[in-house]
Formats: C-alpha cells, sequence, structure tokens
C-alpha cells in the first residue's frame, strides 16, 4: 500500500515551501505531490525537468499533479503509474477539511493514511482561527491534525510563540506540535517513507527540535499494546515505525503518526526494530524501553 | 434583395414598454427589423406575410440564467424521479410514488438491454418524497443479481447502487469507516452514498463517470430539443471545465445551422488560479461565436442548504446541524474578482447560505473599490437566503442576483421543517425584495436540479407554492408581468445580453417563445400549464412537434 500523507492549513501557512523543501531534499524517494491546483509558483523551477498541463516532472523521479476538483481520480491515475510513486502527498487546498481527504482514502485500497499534516502561520493562526469567515474552518484543519507544523516561529517574539503554542493544544491536545521557520523540517517528520534511510531521513535533524531512537525489542511482544502506548501523547513522540513479533511468532509492521497508530501483519522475516522520532528534550531510551 | 418575412401573431408580447403588445413582427437576417401593426412594418418594401402562428402568442425567446447542459445527458438514464418530467424527445415520463414503482421502471429498463454486463443507470431520485424510506442495495438487486446498477438522486449529491456495482467496486465487504457509507445490521454498505469521495470510486462501474458534468455531443443536441419544447432560446451552461476538447465539442454542436439554442457556457473557477482562470476566459472570448457565448467566470462560494453544506450566519441550521463548508476562501475570491474586473470578464458567483452571501459582498465591495468599473453586474447565483440589507448592498454595489425560484417548490417544505425554519423558509428567494430594492433579477431551474422550464419557474415566483400545497412567503410573491419580465429581459441583463435578446424590438435577435396560450390572460396559478408551441432562434422555426 502506499503511503499518503495529507498536507493542510489555511492560505499562506507555508505548504507549498514545504512541498518544495520535501521535493529538494526527496534523495531517491519518488514523491508524488497533488496539488489542487499549480499556483504561479507552485515548484521552484530549479526543480522542474518537465511540465504539461496537469503533470510537472521533477528531478530524482517526483512529479506534482493538479487534480482539480476531482482527487479520487486523480488518486486512482497515481495507483496505476509505472512504477508506483513512494509516497504521495496531498497538498490541500486553503480552505478543505483534512479529514474528509483522508476518509476517502477508505475506498481506494492502494492507499493508506500516513496522517494529516497542518501549518499553522505562527505570526496569523491565532487571528485567522477569529476571523468572521474562516475562523471555524481554521480550527476544524486544526483539530485534523497528527502533526502541527508551526511555521514562520523567526517572525514571533518568544512570548507570542508560548500563546500560540498554548492555544495550538488547547485547540487540539493529542497534535504535537514542531515548529520551523520557512517550513524547514527533518523530510521524515511529513513522510514516513523516510524512516529507516538514515541518510536520507536524518537530514535537517540536528538543526531542530528533533531526535531519533532505535528501539529494538528483545522477544516476543503484544503489538497493539506496544503502539497504542507509543502514541500516548506523554512520550514525546511523532512518529514511530518498525518491525516486531508478535507473541505467537507472526511478525508485525507497528506505524505511529502522533496520537494515530496502525499494526499490519506482514509476511516477510523482517528484524524487529522501531525508528522512534520525538522532540529531543522529551524522548528517551530508557522511557521507551519500558513501554516495550 | 434580402428576404423579410412578416409573422402575424394572436399577440406579440414584445417586453418593450412603448409597445407592450403588437400584431406583426418582421424579421431579416435572423434579426427583427421591426414590431408594430402589419401597416407599420410593410414600409420596409418586399416581404413574405407568414400566417402560421396566426392563433399563437409570440414572447421574446425565454433565457434560462442558471441551467446545465448535463441535464442532456441524463436522459439517456432511466428518469426516477417523484415528479412528471419532459424528456428531449417529448415524452412525458409519469413521477414514481413509491419505491416499488421505481423498481418496476428499472425491471422494464433491464429487461430491454442486451449486454449482460453493460450498467443500468437512473436519475432523480429524492427519498424526500418517498415518506423518506431509504431505498438498498437489496432493492436494487431484485432488478438485477448480475448487471450493476446505480441510480443518482435529484440532488446530484447522493447515489444508489446494488450488490454487484458495490463488490465490482470491492466495498462488499464489512469493517469500512466512513461517514459518506452507512451500513446496513449486516455490517456490509447499504448501498447509499454520499458526496463525491464514495460516488466516484463506484460510480464508474455503474455508468456515471468523472466527466458526468460536461455534456457530449449527443446531450447537447438533447439539451437543444429541450430548450425548444420550453420556450428557450438564450440558455446557460453553468459551469462547465471548458477544456480544448469540450469546447471544440460544443463549438461543432452550436455551429450546426439547425441547433436551436444559444448556449453561454461560464468557466469554472476551481483547479487553477484566479490569474489562469481570468487569461483562459480570455482565450475563450476570442473563440465565441453567435451561437457559443464564450467568456465568462462561474466562482462556487459555499455548498447548498439541502445537504448541509451552504454556510449559514447566526443561528446556522434549524436541525443544529454543524456549519457548512467554503468551497473557495474570501482571498481566492478577492484575487479573482479584481483580476476579472480589470480584464472585462464577468463573474457570476454561487452562494447558497446567507454567509456566503455577506462573505461575497464583503469581498467586492474592496475589489470594486480598487478596480472600479461601471457596469460590471457581477451576479449571485442562487443566493437563496439573501435578507432585505444584505439585498440593499447588492443594490449599492451595482450587482445582479438570479434566484432559485424552482427550488421553494421542490424543497421549501424541507426547509420550514428541516434545514432553516419557518422564518428564514419565508425568505427564500426573496423576489419582491430584490425588485423593490432595485436589484435586476432573474430566476432559474438550476436544470437538472429542477426540471427546465422558464413558465414553471416564473408561476413558481408568483405563487410561491410548495410541493405539499402551502404558500410559503407571502410577502414575496411577484405578478405575472414581473415574472415575465426576469425570465426574458431580467435574465438576459445579467448576462451582459439584454441589447440582443429579451424583448422583441428592432435591431435585436429573431428569437421568440411560440406560446398556445396567453401568459398574461391566464390566472397567476396556471402560468405553468400555459403551452408551448416550440421557438422561433435567429429567424429560424422550430416546431417542438417536428423534432
Amino acid at each position: 500500500m502506499i503511503p499518503v500523507t495529507v498536507v493542510g492549513g489555511y492560505l499562506g501557512a507555508g505548504k507549498t515551501t514545504l512541498v518544495n523543501h520535501l521535493l529538494r531534499n526527496a534523495n531517491g524517494i519518488r514523491l508524488a505531490v497533488l496539488v489542487n491546483e499549480f499556483g504561479e509558483l507552485a515548484i521552484d523551477e530549479d526543480l522542474i525537468e518537465t511540465q504539461s498541463d496537469d503533470v510537472i516532472s521533477i528531478a530524482g523521479g517526483c512529479v506534482c499533479c493538479s487534480f482539480g476538483s476531482d482527487l479520487t481520480a486523480a488518486l486512482g491515475d497515481m495507483a496505476i503509474m509505472s512504477p508506483p510513486p513512494d509516497h504521495v502527498l496531498i497538498e490541500c487546498s486553503g480552505v478543505a477539511i483534512p479529514s474528509s481527504i483522508v476518509n476517502s482514502l477508505v475506498f481506494l485500497p492502494s492507499f493508506r493514511s500516513d496522517g494529516i499534516v497542518i501549518l499553522a502561520d505562527a505570526e496569523t493562526v491565532v487571528q485567522s482561527a477569529k476571523d468572521k469567515y474562516m475562523g471555524d474552518t481554521v480550527t476544524r484543519q486544526i483539530a485534523d491534525a497528527d502533526i502541527i507544523l508551526l511555521n514562520k516561529v523567526d517572525l514571533v517574539s518568544e512570548v507570542t510563540l508560548h500563546a500560540t503554542r498554548t492555544w495550538l493544544i488547547g485547540q487540539n491536545r493529542y497534535a504535537r506540535v514542531v515548529e520551523s521557520t520557512q517550513s524547514v523540517v527533518p523530510p521524515v517528520i511529513v513522510l514516513d517513507s523516510f524512516v529507516g534511510r538514515v541518510r536520507a531521513g536524518g537530514q535537517h535533524l540536528e538543526a531542530s527540535h528533533l531526535d531519533m531512537l532505535t528501539l529494538t525489542p528483545k522477544g516476543f511482544v503484544d503489538a497493539d499494546k506496544l503502539a497504542q502506548a507509543l502514541a500516548d501523547e506523554d512520550t514525546g513522540l511523532v512518529r514511530a515505525k518498525g518491525f516486531v513479533t508478535r507473541h505467537d511468532g507472526t511478525k508485525a509492521l507497528i506505524q505511529v503518526v502522533g496520537r494515530r497508530w496502525d499494526v499490519t501483519e506482514v509476511a516477510e522475516n523482517k528484524a524487529d526494530g522501531l525508528v522512534c522520532l520525538g522532540f529531543k528534550n522529551v524522548i528517551s531510551r530508557a522511557m521507551l524501553q519500558k513501554l516495550i | 434583395m434580402t428576404l423579410t418575412t412578416i409573422y402575424s401573431a394572436k399577440k406579440i408580447i414584445t417586453m418593450n414598454p412603448i409597445q407592450p403588445y403588437v400584431s406583426h413582427v418582421a424579421v431579416r437576417e435572423g434579426r427583427v427589423l421591426g414590431a408594430g401593426s402589419l401597416a407599420e412594418l410593410e414600409v420596409w418594401g418586399e416581404h413574405i406575410l407568414d400566417n402560421r402562428f396566426a392563433e399563437k402568442v409570440l414572447m421574446p425567446g425565454f433565457v434560462e440564467g442558471h441551467a446545465h447542459t448535463m441535464e442532456g445527458t441524463l436522459w439517456r438514464y432511466v428518469y426516477c424521479g417523484f415528479f412528471d418530467r419532459l424528456d428531449p424527445n417529448g415524452k412525458s415520463w409519469a413521477g414514481l410514488t413509491s419505491i416499488e414503482a421505481v423498481l418496476e421502471r428499472l425491471k422494464e429498463a433491464e429487461v430491454k438491454m442486451d449486454n449482460p454486463d453493460e450498467p443500468l443507470s437512473g436519475w432523480s431520485l429524492d427519498p424526500i418524497y418517498l415518506n423518506n424510506k431509504r431505498v438498498t442495495r437489496q432493492d436494487l438487486d431484485s432488478v438485477s443479481k448480475s448487471r450493476p446498477i446505480g441510480i443518482l438522486h435529484a440532488s446530484g449529491h447522493i447515489m444508489n447502487v446494488n450488490s454487484k456495482a458495490l463488490e465490482m467496486a470491492g466495498l462488499m465487504k464489512t469493517g469500512i469507516n466512513h461517514p459518506g457509507m452507512p451500513l446496513g445490521a449486516d455490517g456490509i454498505p447499504t448501498g447509499e452514498l454520499y458526496g463525491p469521495e464514495t460516488m466516484t470510486p463506484v460510480g464508474v462501474h455503474v455508468g456515471f463517470n468523472r466527466s458526468l458534468t460536461d455534456s457530449d455531443e449527443q446531450g447537447l443536441r438533447d439539451f437543444g430539443k429541450l430548450c425548444v419544447r420550453t420556450g428557450v432560446t438564450t440558455i446557460t451552461d453553468l459551469a462547465a471545465r471548458l477544456e480544448d476538447d469540450g469546447v471544440k465539442a460544443m463549438l461543432k454542436v452550436t455551429g450546426d445551422p439547425r441547433y436551436p439554442a444559444r448556449v453561454v457556457p461560464l468557466k469554472l473557477f476551481m483547479g487553477s488560479t484566479a490569474k489562469e482562470t481570468v487569461e483562459r476566459a480570455l482565450e475563450l472570448k476570442d473563440k465565441a461565436t453567435d451561437m457559443l457565448r464564450l467568456g465568462r467566470i462561474k466562482a462556487v462560494a459555499d455548498g447548498s442548504i439541502q445537504g448541509f453544506s451552504a454556510r449559514m450566519r447566526w443561528p446556522g441550521y434549524h436541525n443544529g446541524a454543524s456549519n457548512g463548508l467554503w468551497y473557495t476562501a474570501p482571498e481566492q475570491l478577492a484575487e479573482l474578482y479584481r483580476a476579472a474586473l480589470k480584464a472585462d470578464i464577468q463573474v457570476h458567483t454561487h452562494t447558497n447560505g446567507d454567509e456566503a452571501t455577506e462573505m461575497v459582498l464583503d469581498t467586492l465591495g474592496p475589489a470594486l473599490k480598487d478596480v472600479p468599473h461601471p457596469d460590471h453586474r457581477f451576479t449571485l447565483q442562487h443566493c437563496q437566503l439573501a435578507d432585505a440589507a444584505q439585498f440593499r448592498r447588492m443594490k449599492a454595489l451595482s450587482m445582479c442576483v438570479n434566484l432559485f425560484a424552482n427550488h421553494h417548490f421542490y424543497w421549501g417544505d424541507e426547509h420550514y421543517r428541516l434545514t432553516v425554519g419557518p422564518e428564514r423558509a419565508l425568505r427564500m428567494n426573496a423576489c419582491r425584495t430584490a425588485l423593490n430594492t432595485g436589484v435586476p433579477m432573474a430566476i432559474h431551474s438550476d436544470a437538472p436540479v429542477t426540471p427546465l422550464g422558464p413558465l414553471f419557474t416564473a408561476w413558481a415566483a408568483v405563487n410561491r407554492t410548495t410541493a405539499s400545497g402551502r404558500t410559503q412567503g407571502d410577502g414575496e410573491k411577484i405578478i405575472v408581468s414581473e415574472a415575465l419580465q426576469a425570465i426574458t429581459l431580467g435574465a438576459a441583463y445579467t448576462l451582459h445580453l439584454d441589447d440582443e435578446v429579451g424583448s422583441i424590438e428592432v435591431g435585436k435577435k429573431a428569437d421568440f417563445a411560440v406560446l398556445e396560450d396567453d401568459p398574461t390572460e391566464v390566472n397567476g396559478e396556471d402560468l405553468k400549464d400555459v403551452r408551448v408551441w416550440g421557438t422561433v432562434q435567429g429567424g429560424r422555426v422550430f416546431a417542438a412537434a417536428d423534432l
């Protein structure tokens, strides 16, 4: 199944900048980006190899397609692409409610959700949420988030930043809030396909508030219980992904993004081990080891 | 020597206040050479006197300011609606008043199909009128278990399918968790699908593919036939994607010397930026012909009231449903309005809820300050819940409005009882307020959402009768002459076409609705029963009986 990450947030929050950042740092991962429309500056020009009416080919095997009013049809086209993309990223329109997009993946057996990432403009998000017309749309988007990228933090004071964080947590206590400037975040935060590809996944980690740990369970585990525990907000984890062996000897793939967790049985005999990505000052190997 | 034909008629209603009623109209080169008495027209010289309309009443050809050419395409599917409806070939399909009757008609169509794998498709189902009893996949399985079946609802936002269709889409299983796909007691979907996310993946198996809104050549031809049967000579397609292939097909069909209607397609603002959309509209404007008036844009601000996706101001929906959805952000609309005003491209904006209308007013105001345009005629489409203060603002901004008069008949009872409650239901589609405020007004059918038929639409605005027979909102009724104005000159004005169509006077297109009865003589409650003989379009005569 092809993982799908939905990127939302109100106009001007930095969605397009994030998409360009990810394409620039894809490092061999074949990303397919679906955008509602090709804006004037949808994709940085130096990344573009060729461009037609609704497909832009990008260096490194990535593509960007506009879906207009029919996302389901565009995803159908992605599913039959040859070779298929490693990861699909949907950039929502500024007024879209992302959960309704994720819900529709149910009908597309080739895809699985890799969570909802919402960008929030540190300067304007609190004000936008009070807007006469768009306020409830902005808060509904935030409520849908598994991960909130609190963007443009360089443009606000410490006090404002703290107040905005507190406000965001009040809107959605389950979402993991990751700060960024000009949408620069470790790609692995947005796309779990980067997990396990250290060179690619580790990019930008050093400069961020995030850290990556690898957990190796010793022996059998209750995969569902472990996944659920990892998804608890106290762990400080943003993402986790990896393989474990269950008590009945079967292998399971655990995927956690924010509060969401998913366990799927796998046939291949993969080595046990979970890559965990979380906040530097919160996650610790000792604490995570206790969950196993 | 150019040919001149003078038609005599029992009465010609000109919509020209200088001479409201005349007995003759002279036609040359597809245009009106003059209207008046025979003696007044004979001065133009040699002519043929044509008395075929001597017992008919002529009006300006009707202008439908909000319809979709998709109506023509849908008639290739089985009609499953509650109300009697006329198809392009003139057959009146009886309304179906129970699920059993719907299934019976589907069975009749099924046995006539040769290819066992071909999907069976129906349209215009409306459970509201069937005691809200839901159709299930098992119901449709009784028509066929082996053939995929899908029925589109009248709203266009819901579909019912049978088990075979679910199976083909990989959905005949338990464990599906989606708000748009209700499950039966067995945990398997009931076959009722809500919204495009659920309808698209299953729809392709039952004959409803993604380009349903783009009419094909056959659909556009059938649409033309419906125009003749309803007296329409100019009609909008609101809106279309208008990609090159679609435009080519439309140019071909409307360029046929026997095509009977002038089509005004609007480019949908969705999936491309404001700048690109305006550029595309300018490009299309260059391709426009007399019969295909390209070069306008339609934007969509919110959803529908009965679908609870319209944006409502306080106190919101009567049944407590949460507020609807924005389809376009104010920033995007602001950009579109500015660019379009600069380029002299007209924009029509769909608003249903009163908050959406308010947002458009708040957005257009500042745009007009930046880019003043003395005659923009930007039009609010549907605008069903606007209140008096909003009409005053429309007037101040020189906006036009096209109200959904038919809606009042088809869903008025639902709005009263469920969606907006009594008080706001009374003010919906406030034609009286629009005219009193001086906002240029049209009224529409939104075909295929409700049937095409300007005389029915006029009747709906005059009587404000709901399907259950109640009068809803006496204070918003208009009189017959005002309604006739709305379906002719009124609609023409909203399209910047009032200099060419909408009245019978010298220089205008020879576009006439040919009627068997006189709409100015019948009682208001009988307006919908005025019989249409056919049309004259650009001087060409189209008899409904000969189509």
